[in-house]
């Protein structure tokens, strides 16, 4: 692969992205691992502006690591005894980490040209695509008018919204006090 | 640019360090943190696959955008269950979550 400022960039966002999460599934302090949470978040939205995607870049930034990697660490806050445990993986670890290095494998046997080039036929998905048509100017335009428009994502759209909705009245619901010292009054 | 199957490869990986994440680790929250990072590896997939094959058709920009919505939403009943399980269990280890295991 030749080594063009844009292939550059590819690499330091994945490494920042790989890296968080490597980071967030092995800290012992779940605080630093919320941390390493925003930086891995930090570098898919690099991705994104890689891919010519600014806005997706922009709510990724705005939603994921203002809003909920936010909500996360506050919630690490609200739970203090268990920031520190003696042993973060549970008993089955081990075979966890192989089944996931298993699945990885397969993945990337299928996406990329490994396998075409070992030689073994038809295992590979041929994705070596390199030079897609240019994105037009006013995409971000279309992706408003298309989440809107009836023919394409308004009914989805507004169940979203319905979704987002119920979501944080339930949050709100689970959380209240009244309904705490309602259960704790309760026989159990 | 950067060839098509770099990107998925990149998400792959982001995808199976957060299964290992959700599958190993102990503290609810963690696992919480693990399935943002399978959901934002989703979402490379399908911007991905927007850039390089349909450019001109949104519609993998719109996905994402769901996938927004819907990583929200979850986190935010996530959390709220997980607090809520605080406060009667004084832990929010997942193996310590037993109520329904008879």
């Amino acid at each position: 692969m030749e080594l063009t400022a844009e292939s550059i960039v590819f690499l330091i966002m994945s490494a920042i992205t790989l890296g968080g999460g490597l980071l967030v599934v092995s800290a012992r302090n779940l605080f630093h691992a919320g941390l390493y949470l925003m930086v891995s978040l930090l570098g898919v939205a690099g991705l994104f502006v890689l891919l010519s995607a600014p806005f997706l870049a922009g709510v990724q930034v705005v939603v994921y690591i203002g809003a909920i990697a936010i909500l996360i660490i506050l919630a690490i806050m609200l739970t203090p005894s268990v920031t520190q445990l003696p042993a973060i993986f549970n008993r089955q670890w081990a075979f966890n980490l192989a089944l996931a290095a298993f699945f990885f494998v397969l993945l990337v046997s299928v996406v990329s040209p490994i396998m075409g080039e070992l030689g073994v036929d038809a295992w590979n998905a041929d994705f070596t695509q390199k030079n897609p048509a240019d994105v037009p100017a006013d995409s971000i335009v279309n992706l408003g008018k298309d989440l809107v428009d009836p023919d394409k994502y308004m009914l989805p759209f507004e169940v979203a919204s319905v979704l987002l909705m119920a979501a944080l009245i339930g949050a709100v619901l689970l959380v209240s006090p009244d309904k705490a010292k309602a259960d704790e009054g309760g026989e159990d | 640019m950067v060839p098509l199957w770099m990107y998925l490869v990149v998400a792959a990986a982001l995808f199976s360090t957060g299964l290992f994440g959700v599958l190993a680790r102990r503290n609810a929250i963690a696992i919480l943190m693990s399935i943002e990072l399978m959901l934002n590896a989703v979402n490379i997939n399908l911007v991905a696959f927007w850039r390089y094959n349909t450019p001109l058709d949104l519609s993998g920009q719109a996905f994402a955008v769901f996938v927004f919505v819907v990583a929200a939403a979850e986190v935010a009943v996530g959390l709220a269950l997980i607090i809520s399980i605080y406060r009667k269990r004084q832990s929010v280890i997942a193996e310590d979550v037993n109520m329904l295991k008879w």
